[in-house]
């Protein structure tokens, strides 16, 4: 993949996050050459925080910097972090210390008593069944970010053929281990939870496992690439076929 | 501290919401799992400091009251946070200051006198297997908790301790702060964030110069004030890593504190974050109850907050 010179330069800009937290936004907007920088700050600022730091939040365009103010005080804090950046602009490519992410393939069932939204899909883009799933099945997606429950990785950018906007009504109850999209973005919910992403098929992936080494599956970052099965494979690899209600109910959750 | 684990209490009526809390589950935040810990880490704190544990030692957030426990052996305790008008064996319980109880002796909550949530400690602290870290109970996401799973509470269940949770007590005189009073209106002191300034004056001048109300839409992962709405000029951001006691407007312009349970990211614009102790207050506020919020500087709020570190050691 190729950049034009200044396309996905950073212009970092360091925002309070309340007392124990400094925001560095790096970009404006979402790319996927934003992930190596983005990356690169992370791991430059494990060590140079070291016991002080408390927690690290990536997201597409941010990463939420959480320390022990009783450690190192705000100010001193934010001084590290721009002396953190001035080095990390002045490297050349700090995408070649950047590996790229591991790649995962996903085993995925697509059908309609799993995917209550994948023929209202099919509608909204026009397409048949099978061209939605070769569709969303036919690109490699990158984990931009984790966050809305434990191992849930919002991934894209996924084609803007399948862009549809959120159900108006969110489930209640989404089945774990269901595919969905939203707007540009694809995901695979870890547990039963609300949800108002419009569903498409299930996966067999175990997605966040506590007794899992790194807990989640899908880290900031890695690869991602949903591998159509028919159900008999989908059954054999340990997935539910269980179907679920084709009604959206429930009240709004945000 | 000892390494043996005893069943120290039973769980009679388990109540609305009490739940398992240490100091909370860090370094996981990049996976979307929450931060946990206690809603109120200045009561949460105290009661451990009454109990002659050290800081992070799990203790139980008693919410609106309702529980009632049997002890099964001598125990140690403290509680400190709110009046819930607790009671041993029908008697009212000393509330922040250590007391000793004996095998058989029933405490119950009742209902909100002063404050919200109460927080029990016991001497050595109560016992679970740690999940990702930390045993603090996060209901929504499965996490932590006496079964590991976020599972409340339920009567019936018996509560592992440590093993020298009757043995030890807090035996040094401890200089204990004057219980707050939770039923005042509560000021919160906020750090202006990055998007203040995309807030329009009138509305600026309205979150630092009205009365908010909480809202009865309260949690442990955020709590709504109703008041003027208050109007900025972006209506969402693309998500990023929000810290506790964000204050965030979303659309309707009613501002959300967001505290310990908070989603990992978010999008909306946000007026700035409480300070630690501001949102330790809130947490302890009823609906209906009054708040103000107050801009504070950086150097202030830590200087606040070094105070009340260092008073726990004393």
């Amino acid at each position: 993949m190729s950049h034009g010179m200044n396309r996905n330069q950073p212009t970092p800009r360091i925002e309070s996050a309340g007392l124990d937290g400094w925001l560095v936004r790096l970009f404006s907007t979402i790319d996927v050459a934003n992930l190596a920088w983005l990356g690169a700050l992370a791991r430059r600022c494990e060590a140079a925080f070291g016991e002080a730091l408390v927690d690290l939040v990536p997201s597409y365009t941010t990463l939420l910097v959480v320390f022990d103010p009783l450690r190192l005080s705000p100010e001193a804090a934010r001084r590290r972090l721009a002396d953190l950046l001035a080095d990390l602009l002045a490297d050349p490519a700090p995408e070649q210390e950047t590996e790229a992410g591991e790649f995962h393939e996903l085993l995925t069932w697509y059908d309609p008593s799993v995917g209550p939204d994948l023929e209202r899909v099919a509608q909204h883009a026009n397409m048949s069944l099978e061209a939605v799933i070769d569709c969303h099945a036919g690109q490699t997606y990158r984990v931009f970010a984790l966050g809305f429950a434990p191992g849930f990785a919002f991934m894209g950018l996924l084609d803007r053929r399948l862009e549809v906007p959120r159900l108006d009504t969110p489930r209640q109850r989404v089945p774990v281990n269901s595919v969905a999209i939203a707007g540009r973005q694809t995901a695979a919910y870890p547990a039963v939870s609300p949800g108002g992403w419009n569903l498409l098929g299930r996966t067999t992936a175990r997605l966040f496992d506590r007794d899992r080494e790194g807990f989640s599956l899908l880290r900031v970052g890695d690869r991602v690439r949903f591998v159509p099965v028919d159900r008999a494979t989908f059954e054999r690899h340990g997935g539910d076929a269980t179907p679920m209600e084709t009604r959206p109910r429930g009240r709004a959750y945000e | 501290m000892s390494e043996y684990t005893v069943i120290g209490l039973r769980v009679e009526r388990a109540g609305p919401l009490a739940l398992l809390q240490d100091a909370g589950r860090f370094g996981v935040r990049r996976l979307g799992v929450t931060q946990g810990g206690p809603a109120d880490l200045h009561g949460w704190a105290w009661a451990n400091r009454l109990a002659g544990n050290v800081w992070g030692t799990p203790v139980l957030e008693v919410t609106f009251g309702g529980l009632a426990l049997v002890a099964e052996r001598d125990l140690s305790i403290a509680v400190a946070g709110a009046d819930l008008a607790a009671t041993l064996d029908g008697e009212p319980l000393a509330l922040w200051r250590p007391v000793s109880i004996k095998e058989g002796q029933t405490l119950a909550f009742g209902t909100p006198r002063n404050g919200l949530r109460a927080y029990l400690a016991l001497a050595g602290g109560f016992r679970a297997e740690p999940v990702l870290g930390s045993v603090s109970c996060v209901v929504r996401e499965g996490l932590g908790g006496f079964d590991g799973h976020g599972g409340k509470l339920a009567a019936g269940d018996r509560l592992a301790v440590s093993g020298e949770a009757g043995e030890r007590v807090a035996r040094e005189a401890v200089s204990v702060p004057e219980p707050p009073d939770y039923t005042a209106p509560a000021t919160l002191a906020l750090l202006p964030g990055a998007q203040v300034a995309d807030f329009t004056g009138a509305s600026l001048y309205a979150a630092f110069n009205s009365r908010w109300r909480v809202d009865d839409r309260a949690d442990r992962m955020g709590v709504r004030l109703t008041g003027p709405r208050l109007n900025c000029r972006i209506g969402s951001l693309i998500s990023e890593g929000i810290g506790l006691g964000a204050v965030q407007v979303p659309p309707d312009g009613q501002p959300i504190a967001l505290l310990n349970d908070r989603q990992t990211i978010g999008g909306y614009p946000r007026l700035g974050a409480l300070t630690p102790l501001a949102a330790s207050r809130l947490a302890q506020c009823l609906p209906g109850q009054e708040a103000r919020l107050v801009a504070t500087s950086s150097e202030r709020a830590l200087c606040d907050y070094r105070l009340f570190r260092r008073s726990l050691e004393r």
